[in-house]
Order: C-alpha cells, then structure tokens, then sequence
C-alpha cells in the first residue's frame, strides 16, 4: 500500500559533515549507541543505590539495633522503604535497561547490519521519559512521610490508603516513576521489534540472526502483551490512593485480590522478559570462546517462544496463598512446572555446545559459564515453590527471597558483567584488563554464594521476609540463625567492595586500556566487522554489509580459520 | 539533526517499518484496554448494585458519540485514499474532519460528564462510576492525543510530504474507535 | 542469497505491492453506512425489552462492527497473516487473564467473608458500625 504513496522526505540519506557539538553528541542524541550508553549508566548508576539500600538493610538484619555506617540508625518504617526501593530499582530501573534497553539498543543495529533504530527520535524520546522515571523515583526519597514502603509489589490496601503507608507523596511518586517506566520501554520496544523485523541486512534470513538478538525482540514482545493491565491497574491504584474510588478496597466492594491478579500477570512474564536477554548473551559468549556452533539454534528459538508463550499462564503461583480458588492453584502449579521444561532445555543446549568445544576461559567465558551454574540451582529451587503444597510453607520465606535471586542475580549482574566485558572492546574501543577482570569475577561469585545459601537455610528455618528485627522472635533468634544471616551480610559487603574493582578497571581501560582491534575475539557476528568504536551510522553506506551463513560458523571442518563470519562472501 | 536512517526504508518483514510499527502499538494498546474492560466485566457481572448506577448514563449521549467517532472514521480512511492518490491537500482536509469529530466527541463528552458530576455521579461516588469515568477517560485520553497527532501529520500532508504517515494515523484512529464501539455498549447499554 | 540493493529479500508470504493498488479498494461510504444501521439495530435492541436480545444486538453489533472497522478501514485483511495473528494473540492472552482471574474477583462470599454488595448499603453498615 504505502509503496504506491508518493513520499517526499524533507532530508534526503546524507548526513550534514559538521562536527556535533556536546550537547548534540552526549545528550542530544539519536544514535543507537549513544543512547545504549545513556542507559548503561543511568543502570549503572541506579545499580549503586540499590546495592547500596541492600548493604543497609542486610546490616541492619545481621546487627539489629545497631548504627549502620554511612547510613545511621534504622528505622522499621525505613527498612521498609529500604527494601521496597531496592527491589523495585533492581528490576526496573537496573535489569531491564541494561539488559534491554542498553544491549538492545546497541547490538540490535550492529548485529542485523543496519545503520542505526528505524525511529531514532523515538529512541531518544524512551531514553528521556526513562530518566525521568528514574529521578521521579529518586524525587521520593526526599519528600514529606519518605519514600513508599509497601514492597515493590504495592498490594492495596497498603499502597492505596495513605493512612496505612503513612507515605502520601511517596506512594503517589512511585506509583507514577513505575507507570513512566513501563510507558519508556514500550516505546524502546516498539524500535527493537520493527528493527529486528524489518531492518535486517540482505540475505539474513530469520535463522540468521543471532540469538541475543531473538532473544532481545522476544523480550519486548512479552513486555508489550503484558503490562497493559498493569497501566490500568496502577492507574486504578492511583485513583484509589489519591481520588477515594475503591476499586480495591473490599469494604466498599472492591478486590485487593484484584490487584494481585493484574500486577503478577504482568510480574511473572517480566521476570521472563529480563531472562531472556541474559540467555542470549550467554549464547554469543560460549559459542566464540568454545569456538563452536550453537548445538541447535531452532531448538533455542522454539524453547524461548514456549517459554514466552508460557510465562503467561504461571501467574498466579505468586498468589498461591492469596486466598485464591484453590483448583486454579491447581492449574498454576502445573503450568509452573511445565515452564521449568523449556528453560531447562535452554540449559541443555549450552551445555551441549560446550562439549567438545575449544574452552578459553576468558573473563566473558567465565561469567557465561557461572550464568548457567548459578542460574540452575535458581531454576531447581523454584520448583519447590511452584508446587502449591510446599508452597504453603516457603511462601514469604527467605527461601523464596534466595530463589529469586539466585535467577535474578544471575540475569541482571553475571548476565551485565557478561556483556560489557565481552563488548567493551567494540563498545569503547579498547580491552578490559583480564586480571582485574577475573578478579572481580571470583570476587563477586564466591561471595554472591556466601550471601543466598545461608538464606535459603533460614527460609526453611521459617526466617519470614519483609521483618526488620529477628531478635523479636525467639525460634528465630537463636545463634545459629543468627550467625547464618551474619554471614549473609558480610558477604554482601565483601562483594560491594569487589566491585570497585570492576569499576576501576571500566575506567582505567576507557582510557589507558590497549586498543582494541576491530575483532578481538574472532568472531563471526557483524558487529565485529566495523571499526571499534563504530562510527555513526556503523558502516560507510556504500559498505553495508551482506549476510551469507548463520551467526555461528565456528569449526567449520575443511576450513583453514576456526569462524566464518557472516558477511564473506565465501 | 539527523536524516532518515537507511534501516527505515528496509522491509524484510514485508512491511513497511511505520505500518509494521503501528500494528505494534495496538496490539500492546489492546492489552491495556483489555486490562480495565475484563476487571469492569467482573464487577459488573458480581455487582448487582452496578445495575442501579449503570440505569443512569444515557444511551442516546453514546449512540451520538458512537455517530460521531464512525463518522470521524470514515474521514479518516477517506484522507488515507487521497493520500494514495498523491492527493496531499485533501488528505490533509480530510485528516482536519476527522479531527474535527474528535473534537465534537469531546465536547460532548465535557458536557455530558458535566451534567453527571452535577447530579453526584463522581469519580469516587459508586465502583461503577470508578469504572465507567476511569475507562472513558482513558479512551478520551487516547482521543485527544489521536487529534494532536493527526494535526501534526497533517501539516506536513498538506505539503505533499510524508504522506504514507496519514494510513498509521488513521490505523490508530481506526483503533480508538473500536476501542469506543466496545464500550458503548459495556457502559451505556447493557444495563 | 546476498543481494546488492539495500533493500532486504521479500518472504514469499508477501502480497505484491502492487496487486493492492489494482484490488478495488472497498466503497468506504457503503461501509460507513452498513456500520450506521448496525448502530441502530444496537440502539433498538433494548426497545424490546427482552434481556438477551439486548445483549446478542448490543454485543453482537459490536463484534460485526468491530469487524467491519478493522477489514475494510485498517486493512486487516491486506497486511501479512502476522499482524491477525498476533492481534488474535492478544485478544486471546485477555480472555486468559479473564478466566485466571474472576473465580477470584468474581467470589462473592466463601466461608467466613462476604463482601458488601452494595456501595450504599456498605457505606451505611460502616457507619452503623463506627458510631
């Protein structure tokens, strides 16, 4: 149809030749990279203050009572907002740009072969609602009452009547933070999917494209179909906490049940949505530092659509003991146990390209591999809490809080460190120190391990969340305990403080790090044949590149180099 | 300012990026949308007090929006022909129309929520009314925006430029409609 | 495979672009009146009184209308077979949440609860009780 339609653009395809100043190149922008950049450390940034809340509370937890350093004393009413925030920022303000929003906007271009997003402005639109979020955000921090508290999960009637939360302003601006989010990332959504659709460089075909590409797309196709009801309902929750309605209040026949019901049909799904990226830079990660081809392609994209597909059914398990009808917990526990089959697969399939393969353990590697042992013993754990009747015991335990992060931990922090250190080189043009790479890595897994198995043991010993003294319970104050959740913060400070080494070496390698060829890794995706940094537009336009074979050519018998990148010809 | 990426003008998925783009926007429109209308279909099928409220919206106020917005549409796809036809300035004038039975809706719309809030039917004044002012709102909402963008498209129609833009927002429109076919008889007939 | 133009290979599932310019676009006039009468079968509906028949013609019409709108004003039936599926898709994921969630919302009373059915009748037994 529009093919027929004259259409006549103001501009034509060549770029004005004058250096941008700034303000044009760092905050104006619309190139792709950039505001993938814009992202990371908007992400990164945020990631700070989250960690940082968890080493207060986790203090806090380990020392009840006692002054927290750079913090003071805590408060109830401030552990509660400590918590609440750290959760909240994590996903959304952490897991989902960096993984999404910053690698998408990056890879997805470079990796299709096309010159940038199809709707820059959009783009750059998403990423400045999103940073407003963001400070909308940390706007709640210093208003009167303080920040809300009532768990990233807002059930009503906390989150919709004042004079519980006693945080009037604070639930309003979260409520509203949250709702710019979700609208930055359905417009940085829109980009990614007609990109990838549409975008792609001649001669790839579907089972060409890489998969973190795949992965990315399908990521935002699940965000796209599953937060609508949420918009609605938190502006229901809006309504009910500001104008009087009482959508959720029971006594004037509402349903806080409803709520749950529209935050977790689009909060299981989301967790999905984080997964996915993850996966899929731990595909392009073991396949070039395994130096073979993905054991089978199809099956990971089939896995990921079921996946997909499913993730929509398995909701209510997080409201087993809700008060819901009973039969449907029956139905959510089989769905839930039937999600863990196609993950598993995923799983499966990585580890099948390993064997056999030409392992070097790079830093990159070393990451993507601890990705899937982490992610595994994540996995296996959320059985026992998918089947209801265990259910009804490690609900709201500390075994649910360790579940989630040994998958969550693994997605948003392995899955990040995993990334910029495999595409720093083409990020920024130079090389990540390995030393100090592997260094943060032992000194963030070993300790990351040290925090969540203790908890998993006091979740079973029946340590409930969302508590901000244990010494108030004696089954559960006893030492045992209590040194378990000692250990867990220690190793929480142990960890932050390795992290500076991975800062020191992001910085130090921006500027003084070794220049990066344009291939580092003999890769065969093509990101890896531009120039690195690339520059605008990524390829001179007379030189886009074509795509003859599929992303993971590696060990091609018969062939003298051990990758056969897409864009050769022969 | 940065000229249109070469990526825009690519088709592989056999479409062209904006249409393809569209049909994205509602399919995540539909969810929310979707979201309100299911949770008022449970209240109102577990309500029986929503009868009561339901009795007093006025079905002949929604039947002459639900006029206006078909009327609106038809402009719409009427602009998006001309614009086939390389016909810049009519698409433009037709793009105006429809934006003009936005504009009648709305005004309507003022007046008849108007007349409500002053016989008490507020915001906060029965669940029903929650629904009703918080599912029409949201649809008002998407109204408004419709016509702000059609006024945008238009201006660079009318000039013969970027005339493939008059389809994607008469898609939207299209879509804004339905949205309100649907709720007509949620809100104001089935009673 | 590779090709030298910029623009990407067509899938074979493609309607060539120009079989739609010479497919007769439908009479949108016609349609806008078939869509208004709809409209009045759907405002007389009620006139009968009869409970169903109000819902068959008031739901109905609106499905038909729907319809109607999407095939002939947004072109449904012209792009690829994608774009019904995944607006099909979306719908279906609705009916989905529907069904997971109203046994909840939906329960009225269970063993030891109820829930106020009326908003006047909950406001004044809220007030009997707090006085």
């Amino acid at each position: 149809m529009a093919e027929s339609i004259p259409v006549a653009h103001p501009h034509e395809h060549g770029h004005a030749h004058h250096e941008p100043g700034f303000f044009q190149k760092y905050l104006w922008s619309t190139d792709h990279k950039m505001i993938a950049m814009q992202y990371m450390f908007t992400g990164m940034a945020m990631a700070m203050i989250g960690g940082f809340f968890a080493y207060v509370f986790r203090m806090q937890l380990a020392f009840p009572g006692a002054e927290v350093p750079f913090f003071g004393l805590v408060s109830p009413a401030e552990y509660n907002a400590l918590i609440t925030n750290h959760g909240a920022i994590m996903i959304f303000w952490v897991a989902m740009p960096v993984l999404i929003a910053a690698f998408g906007n990056y890879l997805i271009p470079l990796m299709i072969g096309a010159d940038d997003m199809v709707f820059p402005r959009l783009n750059r639109l998403s990423y400045q609602i999103f940073l407003i979020s963001a400070l909308v955000l940390l706007s709640s921090f210093f208003v009167e009452g303080g920040p809300f508290g009532g768990a990233w999960t807002m059930y009503p009637p906390l989150s919709s009547n004042a004079e519980y939360s006693q945080t009037p302003i604070g639930t309003t601006l979260f409520i509203i933070a949250v709702g710019l989010e979700f609208i930055a990332f359905l417009m940085g959504g829109i980009n990614f999917i007609v990109t990838a659709m549409n975008s792609r460089a001649p001669g790839m075909r579907m089972y060409d494209i890489p998969v973190v590409v795949w992965m990315i797309v399908i990521a935002s196709i699940l965000f796209m179909a599953s937060v609508g009801p949420l918009i609605a309902g938190a502006a229901m929750l809006l309504f009910d906490h500001n104008f009087g309605t009482a959508f959720f209040d029971p006594s004037r026949g509402g349903d806080p049940v409803l709520w749950q019901h529209l935050f977790w049909f689009f909060g299981h799904p989301e967790v999905y949505v984080v997964l996915l990226p993850a996966v899929g830079i731990v595909a392009e990660i073991i396949t070039v530092f395994a130096r073979k081809k993905l054991f089978a392609y199809k099956t990971v994209l089939y896995t990921a659509f079921g996946t997909g597909v499913l993730s929509f059914t398995v909701w209510a398990h997080h409201q087993f003991v809700a008060g819901i009808d009973p039969r449907m917990a029956n139905v959510f526990t089989v769905t839930t146990l039937l999600i863990s089959v196609p993950v598993a697969e995923m799983m499966f399939v990585y580890i099948a390209t390993l064997y056999g393969g030409s392992i070097q353990l790079t830093t990159p590697m070393l990451w993507a591999l601890s990705f899937i042992a982490e992610f595994l013993i994540g996995g296996v754990t959320g059985i026992f809490l998918g089947a209801s009747g265990t259910d009804i015991y490690l609900h709201d335990t500390y075994f649910v809080l360790a579940h989630f992060h040994y998958t969550f931990f693994p997605i948003a922090i392995i899955g990040t460190f995993a990334g910029v250190s495999y595409w720093f080189p083409k990020m920024f043009g130079r090389m990540m120190n390995e030393t100090l790479g592997k260094i943060h890595f032992w000194g963030t897994i070993i300790p990351f391990n040290l925090i969540f198995i203790p908890l998993f043991i006091l979740g079973a010993a029946g340590e409930h969340r969302r508590i901000w003294d244990f010494t108030q319970f004696p089954e559960l104050a006893i030492e045992p305990l209590r040194r378990l959740d000692q250990l867990a913060t220690i190793s929480l400070v142990v960890m932050l403080a390795f992290q500076s080494v991975f800062i020191i070496n992001f910085f130090w390698s921006l500027f003084r790090g070794q220049k990066a060829p344009r291939n580092p890794w003999s890769a065969n995706t093509l990101e890896w044949t531009t120039e690195s940094p690339p520059p605008h537009g990524n390829w001179r336009p007379d030189e886009m590149p074509s795509v003859y074979r599929g992303p993971y050519e590696y060990s091609v018998p018969g062939r003298e180099q051990d990758y056969w990148p897409q864009n050769v010809p022969n | 300012m940065s000229a249109r990426p070469i990526a825009t003008t690519r088709s592989a998925a056999g479409m062209p990026t904006g249409r393809l783009a569209v049909w994205w926007v509602i399919a995540s429109e539909i969810v929310i949308f979707g979201g309100i209308i299911a949770s008022y279909v449970m209240f109102r099928l577990s309500h029986e007090s929503f009868t009561v409220d339901a009795a007093s919206t006025k079905m002949w106020i929604g039947a002459t929006n639900t006029f206006v917005l078909l009327t609106s549409s038809l402009f719409a796809v009427l602009g998006h022909k001309a614009a086939e036809e390389g016909d810049g300035p009519k698409a433009a004038r037709m793009l105006y129309l429809t934006t003009l039975g936005g504009l009648i809706f709305l005004v309507i719309k003022t007046f008849e929520w108007g007349d409500k809030i002053s016989h008490g039917h507020t915001l906060s004044s029965s669940t029903f009314f929650s629904f009703y002012y918080t599912a029409a709102g949201l649809h008002a909402l998407h109204v408004a925006v419709g016509m702000l963008i059609m006024l945008i498209v238009s201006q660079s129609a009318k000039r013969n430029l970027e005339l493939h833009r008059v389809e994607l927002i008469g898609i939207y429109w299209h879509f804004v409609d339905i949205v309100w076919i649907f709720l007509f008889p949620l809100l104001y007939i089935a009673k | 495979m590779a090709t030298q133009h910029a623009h990407a290979p067509q899938p074979s599932s493609e309607h060539p672009a120009h079989a739609e310019e010479h497919a007769h676009h439908p009479n949108y006039v016609r349609v806008y009146v078939i869509l208004l009468v709809l409209l009045l079968v759907s405002i007389a509906g009620p006139e009968l009184g009869i409970r169903w028949v109000t819902l068959v013609t008031a739901f109905g019409v609106a499905v038909w209308k729907a319809y109607l709108v999407a095939k002939n004003f947004m072109h449904l039936n012209l792009a690829p077979r994608y774009v019904g599926y995944l607006v099909a898709t979306v719908l279906l994921f609705m009916v989905l949440f529907f069904a997971g969630t109203a046994p909840d919302v939906m329960k009225q009373e269970g063993e030891r609860w109820m829930k106020p059915q009326d908003w006047q009748q909950a406001a004044a037994h809220g007030e009997a009780e707090h006085h």
